[in-house]
């Protein structure tokens, strides 16, 4: 087998079909693989399942009208806490959702990850998760005898991650102050795809130094993408923050004007060279700072 | 004296929260339970955890507001991809948090109201790691308007595990149930009346407990020794302004009123 893993963009897409349930890296404004978000929002992929820390992600391709059903424990932007364009969908009822805890959700790509149908957990008891959701329980083998919520495998046809480096072979570096659950969505897909800010020939040849940095082996990886700034507008330490300008003027245009179409090729754009020139090219990237909390 | 603001004072109400905690993660959410958890730690429980707020370990708070991004001094690691295993699946964190209604069982919502599951009328958050911390660690809340949109006979979606016997399942494990304290611009409350009933243990200087009950919508037991709630001292004012540099917390409370509230 061929061992080089580049695609293109578009190559990446037409991997994934319609009513696939796809998994997002990142949290939150964090992290976020947006170019590949965005090429699926120039494609006519429809009827996802999408399971993510959701942000800006999954408030665009709600917007847009591709998913068909989100898991999710919250959708936020940070500074602009609730999510303008995934709360119009739901309040339009148009989603079918699964809400999970935080945690809950990282045990079922634990579970999806080693093959499990589930995981147990206390997470979930007292609250309306398990009713609503339609979680089960079981009750523990041993003599304590304890009653746990079954967390199902969250089970992921694809997942999509952006990571600091790679090589063609999918050798990852992934680094910065925390990289959430972005190991687990790639152990709990079938196929994972990633987009990265440098792509190398050889990781061994350029940064053996950063070995430990390799969060998930190359056997998650299938196809690899050199996307830089493809994680804008949300953030990819060490090398920029989030764009809160470009968030906000985002989040606004869920009031005024309100619909997705009149606004979708200026926060997607006709292609990501486009949509980088349109928001001031790399150096207004590289520019945005690291965000203080 | 009659310079000290009310929001200083429910810092130092919810910094005494924290008190004697140990070595646990104390998270505040929000510029007061922040500045409280970081007043705890710099007086009276110096051995607390706590974060810069995104990833790294801090034995000095962080100040809110802006600083530089490398003014923080980590002396160790804690992200979201371990947070689970070290701080809340282990109990060992006390959060303290607003979210949008709590309930007579101390259940928490932050999901949505109104509605159904699959239509809400007004989206929120979602649950977020909710349920799981109020399964396995301390939580307090603090809430700077205490009224009865907030404080509500049954929450809409319930998003936080509270005392209601009728969520109790046969067998689960509920020992790690453990809701300390409710700080408001009126009063302080815990969990310690009859059948984990919410009472008022301090009322704010010049605030009745005939006002706090008025402003929720449920009824509320009335701790025996009940107190006034005491102000800040001279050195705990100096952390807390040493800790928001840009008074951030006078904005917290509409108008930013006075501790002690002028005779009528």
């Amino acid at each position: 087998m061929s061992l080089d893993k580049r695609m293109s963009a578009a190559e990446i897409v037409a991997q994934l079909s319609d009513g696939m349930t796809l998994g997002i890296g990142g949290w939150g404004p964090r992290r976020k693989p947006m170019a590949l978000v965005r090429e699926i929002l120039r494609s006519d992929l429809k009827d996802l399942t999408v399971v993510a820390y959701g942000g800006a992600d999954v408030g665009m391709l709600c917007a847009a009208g591709k998913v068909r059903k989100l898991v999710f424990a919250f959708v936020s932007l940070d500074a602009i806490p609730l999510e303008p364009w995934f709360r119009k969908s739901r309040e339009s009822g148009a989603l079918e959702v699964l809400e999970l805890d935080e945690g809950m959700f990282q045990w079922g790509l634990k579970a999806a990850a080693f093959g499990l149908p589930f995981l147990p957990t206390r997470v979930g008891l007292g609250t309306d998760l398990a009713e609503l959701g339609g979680l089960k329980t079981v009750q523990s083998p041993y003599d304590d005898a304890e009653t746990l919520i079954a967390m199902p495998a969250l089970k992921l046809d694809a997942a999509l991650i952006h990571v600091n480096r790679s090589d063609w072979r999918g050798n990852v570096q992934v680094f910065g102050p925390d990289t959430y659950y972005d190991e687990w969505f790639a152990k709990a897909a079938a196929k994972t795809y990633v987009s990265c800010e440098e792509l190398v020939d050889r990781m061994e040849d350029h940064y053996p130094e950063g070995a430990q940095d390799n969060l998930f082996e190359r056997c998650f990886v299938s196809g690899v993408v050199e996307m830089p700034c493809g994680a804008h507008p949300s953030s990819m330490p060490p090398h920029y923050g989030w764009d809160m300008k470009a968030f906000k003027a985002y989040a606004d245009s869920a009031r005024d004007p309100g619909d997705w179409a009149q606004v979708a090729s200026r926060f997607v754009g006709a292609s990501e060279a486009e949509y980088l020139e349109s928001i001031g090219g790399k150096e207004a990237v590289a520019a945005l700072s690291l965000p203080i909390f | 004296m009659s310079d000290i603001t009310l929001v200083d004072l429910c810092i130092v109400a919810c910094s005494e929260a924290f008190r004697g905690n140990g070595e646990i993660v104390a998270t505040g959410v929000g510029p007061v339970p922040r500045v409280a958890a970081g007043l705890a730690k710099l007086t009276h429980t110096p051995e607390l955890m706590m974060t810069d707020g995104e990833a790294y370990l801090v034995e000095q708070p962080v100040p809110l507001g802006p600083r530089k991004y490398d003014d923080r001094k980590p002396a160790g690691h804690l992200p979201f991809s371990r947070f689970f295993d070290s701080a809340v699946w282990s109990g060992r964190r006390h959060a303290m948090v607003t979210p949008t209604q709590l309930d007579r069982f101390g259940q928490i919502n932050l999901s949505y109201m109104g509605g159904t599951y699959d239509k809400p009328k007004t989206q929120m958050l979602g649950v977020r790691g909710f349920p799981g911390n109020t399964i396995y660690h301390p939580n307090s809340f603090f809430f700077p308007v205490h009224g009865p949109r907030v404080f509500v006979p049954q929450v809409d979606m319930i998003s936080g595990v509270g005392y209601n016997p009728a969520k109790r399942v046969a067998g689960g494990n509920f020992s790690g149930v453990n809701l300390r304290r409710i700080v408001t611009n009126l009063c302080v409350m815990d969990f310690g009346g009859p059948e984990n009933q919410i009472r008022v243990i301090s009322l704010h200087p010049g605030v009745t407990f005939e006002e706090v009950q008025a402003a929720t919508g449920f009824e509320l037991a009335r701790a025996e020794n009940m107190e006034t709630t005491r102000l800040p001292t001279a050195e705990e004012l100096a952390v807390i302004a040493s800790l928001d540099p840009h008074n951030i917390r006078a904005s917290v409370l509409k108008d930013n009123p006075p501790a002690v509230r002028a005779a009528a």
